[in-house]
């Protein structure tokens, strides 16, 4: 060995940790971690109630959606309101459940997209602020879809028509510009038929009027039927398209052709 | 005379071809045996497979975009209305035995021949083994490549199901892209604005399953009659491997069981794969229509290069007031895939005009042996591969988190700064391990001085 | 009965005598072509081992296509008993490549090259000519015909399609109007159209598929429109209609941004799933990200009696992918 060659691989090794580098940056700038602490009333109550919806609203939503969920619309920093949020007045027991249960809310910076997360809250608390907030104005109930009901065909239609350009056709989810579309594979059946109505984020709100209750159950009908795909091929490798098919031909054909090209042909012989 | 079952058909042959020197010259023509030069036999029998499978499946496809409602054995498709060409490959995949096995493994074979030409393309690049006087096969290679490309991309666009649908309208919005002609082109492929008229998918059909196979095959044959015509090149493994003399394992009987094997090993993977990791379930995407469309559509993996172009373009068209003359797809998709083909085409004579070498070569460098090349190689394919990569960036945002905005931003200067950061290392890297087998080389023959002085008996040969 | 044991014991003697069998004495050999080498009979059991796997493999998968139904057929084990047959035979060979015939590494001459012959090539087709006087008028005739002969052979190429006249690249089912409906056919009214979401339409009567075709249609805030000039009149009630197919490559703008709390999210846009260009419907469709070059195109739109949406007139551009000569001019 010379002289030269630490270097060289010092160079190398450099660069190489400067390529990690800058991608650990993106990454973390990406995925910063939401606070987690939950304003909890001291005691609380062992069962669902309006005055405990009042204190976790009080303690955790106010902030910004303003008292009594009048919504703010500017950050009033002098106010001591950090954020701003739409108001909640006649959003309902629909909105409020599926935020909460699909662990949207809340939500630790307005800059941040709400997504599917760790769920803060327990049961008796989601009950409660659900009621809280459903009391605050006319708003719809929680949906009861009945996926049974639906046709799992006549949901892969609608859902090719209404969903897939952001959803991907099998849910795995996708990329709009701008914002991260979450793959619903782990989303329960009143959750999806939440979102079809809210829209949450910048998802399109579609009312009964353009996707009906018997449709939206197709729709979930299919929805849960793409948490296990017919992958009558074998393997379904994410069942996200020609990505892992290359990586499947790069990273396992491609080996194993140089181990057969290896087993029959010659190594190179030292002179 | 008794019957010689050897003697007697050789016989028969020869006196009525006169074409027994010529088989005698082929039994023992003269095959290097290092493993790297199998890459390229390995693609071969990809093709194989590929028509094999092909023939298969041509039995059973249905080359009509005429539209039909689902009935069959997929019960999630029934009663949606689709072409004759979709309800087909899903027949293919669901009703006959033997289909799903026959098309996964056509598939699998498809972009494992690629990948195999593009490791085949590295080791001949690498070694430097396009020069004179093989530059004729490095030309039909490459063409080879291409053509690969295009008919994998046809036989994609064949089935209609979204994918696809999809990738066949982005085909037509770059062929539309180029200046002067596109449009007239791509009306007279199509027949009419897209997607076509009646004719285009027997048009798309014709093309995958004889015009471009038949090119195909004529020109892998005519690549392997110029590797005949001037043997392989071999690395210089001893005192015996010259420029002027090839060592090597005779075709008959060292080569053949090789190859043969080789080809049984190359089915075998195909086959097995096909058996167990899925690859493009059509009946999950759903027929396509001009107005559908799911996210993260992607082509095949041949093509992903293509597609991270066309995405890290930045938008604009080339304007004179009012009117269009260069619309964006043509960069991505038509500009710079030509300028790949244009540099691998020339490389060799570029190379022979600035090293002024202009000599017949049958050694085959190592890759250190020519710094210059080699680095030129690696920063050229690290510039390919980026551009490739930034095509998955939707999907490495959707499972990594990593911002597209950020990964758009990051590859538009990735793709020129790590090729020219690659380089630089791989020249310097190449000229260590040249230095360094000098130093060897020298250590070594003052040792063997040293010894002969002892008196002491030099060790091995 | 007799003949059965006759073959049996037969069959027996070939298949095991053969073994056995004491190779005859050498006899004096005219001299090898190929090297010689010893027998290795532990590769010989080896390879017909192989190959008997190969056979039990291949019935295997003659098996399952047989026992088993389309709806049933296991994809695993039919693929892998081909996959396990061709892999024992590759096995077998290589045993045979590397231990059963020998491997000789022989020496040869690259070709050479011949630059007596290349000059006498050259000569006879001079020579050949020595009588012609006008060469290069022959040869222009000759050339003449043949590219004639060449063209006369491509012309008919030109009923594969429209080629010159581009016409078709810019027609649009659209006409004023005619009548909006969803894709089962039925009429878009206006007062269905909801903001907050979108719609697919197709012309009344014409083919959907058609490139011109699908529109998407959405409802905004009619006072925040900032159409360019020349569009008054063309979103009544804040309805606007774009095609559907993205000027950058041809593909659906199925996704439709919009925002439920505008002061910290993106702003309403359509979007194209396969390269991501982005277009602003407040401004009439410009394009805000991603690789389009080019607006999409807006159909104007109006309310008939039956307060039923109908196209106004023809779009504001060229529908679809651009090409030569695309941008802005007159339909």
């Amino acid at each position: 060995m010379t002289r030269r060659r630490p270097d060289l691989l010092l160079g190398l090794a450099a660069s190489l940790a400067l390529a990690a580098g800058a991608c650990l940056a993106v990454a973390a700038g990406a995925a910063a971690q939401p606070g987690s602490g939950i304003v909890r009333p001291s005691t609380e109550p062992a069962t669902p109630s309006a005055s405990l919806g009042a204190q976790l609203f009080a303690g955790n939503c106010a902030s910004c959606h303003g008292i009594a969920g009048t919504g703010v619309s500017s950050p009033r920093p002098g106010a001591g309101f950090p954020g701003e949020g739409p108001p909640l007045r006649h959003v309902g027991a629909l909105a409020a459940d599926f935020y909460l249960r699909a662990g949207y809310m809340p939500l630790s910076s307005i800059h941040d997209q709400p997504g599917p997360d760790r769920v803060l809250l327990s049961n008796k608390e989601i009950v409660s602020l659900t009621a809280y907030i459903a009391a605050l104005g006319s708003g719809p109930g929680v949906p009861h879809p009945r996926p049974a009901a639906g046709s799992l065909s006549a949901g892969m239609q609608l859902f090719s028509e209404h969903c897939a350009g952001c959803h991907q056709m099998l849910a795995r989810g996708g990329f709009v510009t701008g914002a991260v579309v979450p793959p619903l594979q782990d989303v329960a059946p009143t959750q999806i038929a939440e979102a079809v109505r809210i829209g949450p984020y910048e998802m399109p709100s579609f009312s009964t009027g353009q996707i009906s209750n018997a449709q939206l159950n197709s729709i979930i009908t299919y929805v849960l039927s793409t948490r296990h795909p017919v992958n009558r091929g074998g393997w379904g490798i994410g069942n996200i398209g020609p990505i892992p098919e290359g990586l499947v031909t790069w990273w396992i054909a491609a080996p194993l052709l140089i181990l057969a090209c290896l087993a029959v042909g010659r190594r190179m012989r030292r002179s | 005379m008794s019957p010689d079952p050897l003697a007697d058909p050789v016989r028969f042959i020869d006196e009525r071809t006169s074409s027994a020197p010529l088989m005698r010259k082929g039994l023992r023509y003269l095959f290097p045996d290092h493993w790297s030069f199998l890459l390229g036999e390995v693609a071969l029998y990809a093709f194989v497979v590929l028509i094999l499978t092909g023939i298969y499946l041509a039995l059973f496809f249905d080359p009509s975009t005429a539209k039909t409602v689902y009935h069959g054995a997929y019960t999630p498709l029934d009663g949606q209305t689709m072409s004759d060409a979709y309800k087909s490959v899903v027949d293919i995949s669901f009703s006959y035995k033997a289909g799903l096995l026959i098309r996964q493994t056509h598939h699998w074979a498809a972009d494992v021949f690629v990948a195999s030409i593009v490791m085949h393309l590295m080791r001949v690049f690498f070694t430097g083994a396009f020069r004179k006087p093989r530059e004729l096969t490095w030309i039909v290679g490459l063409i080879l490549l291409f053509t690969a490309l295009l008919e994998g991309y046809l036989g994609y666009s064949l089935v209609d199901d979204l994918l696809s649908g999809m990738g066949l309208a982005i085909g037509y919005g770059v062929g539309l892209s180029i200046p002067v002609i596109g449009g007239p082109l791509m009306l007279g492929i199509f027949g009419a604005p897209f997607p076509g008229n009646s004719h285009f998918e027997s048009r798309l059909y014709i093309a995958h399953v004889f015009l471009i196979p038949g090119l195909l095959a004529t020109l892998i044959a005519v690549h392997l009659v110029l590797i005949m015509a001037r043997h392989h090149t071999q690395f210089r493994e001893s005192r015996r491997h010259t420029e002027r003399r090839i060592v090597g394992v005779p075709m008959f009987p060292g080569q053949a069981p090789r190859s043969l094997a080789l080809m049984f090993f190359v089915a075998a993977l195909l086959v097995v794969m096909g058996a167990l990791i899925q690859i493009n379930p059509i009946w999950q995407w759903g027929p396509y229509q001009p107005w559908l469309g799911t996210n993260g559509a992607q082509p095949d993996w041949y093509l992903g290069w293509l597609i991270g172009a066309l995405r890290l373009m930045p938008g604009f068209d080339v304007t004179v007031g009012h009117y269009t003359l260069i619309p964006n797809p043509f960069w991505g998709g038509i500009l710079f895939p030509m300028v790949v083909l244009g540099v691998l085409l020339t490389f060799p004579f570029l190379e022979r005009r600035f090293t002024r070498d202009s000599a017949v070569h049958n050694l085959a460098d190592r890759p250190r042996d020519a710094p210059f090349r080699t680095a030129f190689g690696v920063a050229f394919l690290s510039w390919i591969f980026l551009v490739f990569a930034f095509g998955a960036a939707d999907r490495a945002f959707v499972l990594l988190d990593l911002s597209y905005n950020v990964q758009l931003f990051a590859f538009r200067i990735a793709i020129w700064v790590v090729p020219a950061i690659l380089f630089v290392v791989t020249r310097r890297w190449c000229r260590a391990l040249q230095a360094a087998e000098s130093v060897q080389a020298r250590r070594e023959a003052a040792e063997h001085a040293v010894d002969q002085r002892r008196r002491l008996p030099a060790s091995g040969d | 009965m007799k003949i059965r044991q006759w073959l049996l014991a037969l069959i027996l003697r070939r298949l095991l005598g053969r073994g056995r069998e004491t190779p005859p004495a050498p006899a004096p050999q005219p001299e090898r072509i190929v090297a010689a080498g010893s027998p290795d009979r532990r590769a010989e059991n080896l390879v017909v081992a192989l190959l008997g796997v190969a056979v039990l493999f291949g019935l295997g998968f003659i098996v399952t296509y047989a026992e088993f139904s389309p709806a049933d057929m296991p994809n695993a084990l039919l693929g892998i008993c081909l996959g396990g047959c061709l892999l024992s035979i590759g096995v077998a060979l290589t045993v045979v490549a590397k231990r059963l015939v020998v491997t000789e590494e022989l020496e040869d001459d690259y070709p050479e090259t011949h630059p007596g012959q290349q000059d006498e090539i050259a000569e006879i087709v001079r020579q050949s000519g020595s009588r012609i006087t006008r060469k290069r008028l022959l040869l222009t005739a000759g050339a003449a015909a043949g590219t004639t002969l060449g063209l006369a052979g491509l012309t008919p190429a030109l009923s594969l399609g429209p080629f010159w006249d581009t016409g078709p690249l810019d027609s649009t089912p659209w006409r004023r109007g005619t009548r909006l409906v969803d894709e089962s056919g039925g009429p878009l009214t206006a007062d269905a159209i909801q903001r907050q979401t979108f719609y697919t339409a197709f012309p009344e009567g014409a083919d959907p598929e058609l490139i011109g075709s699908p529109l998407v249609v959405i409802r905004l805030d009619p006072d925040k429109l900032h159409l360019p000039s020349g569009r008054a009149g063309w979103a009544p009630g804040g309805i606007l209609a774009f095609s559907k197919i993205c000027t950058h490559a041809g593909c659906a703008i199925a996704l439709y941004r919009n925002p439920k709390f505008p002061p910290v999210e993106p702003k309403p846009a359509l979007v194209c799933p396969c390269h991501y260009s982005t277009f602003d419907p407040y401004t009439g469709g410009t394009v805000t990200y991603g690789p389009a070059g080019r607006p999409l195109p807006q159909l104007p739109l109006t309310v008939d009696a039956a307060g039923h949406l109908r196209a106004a007139g023809n779009f504001s551009g060229r529908v679809g992918p651009s090409w030569w000569n695309v941008r802005e001019r007159p339909t």
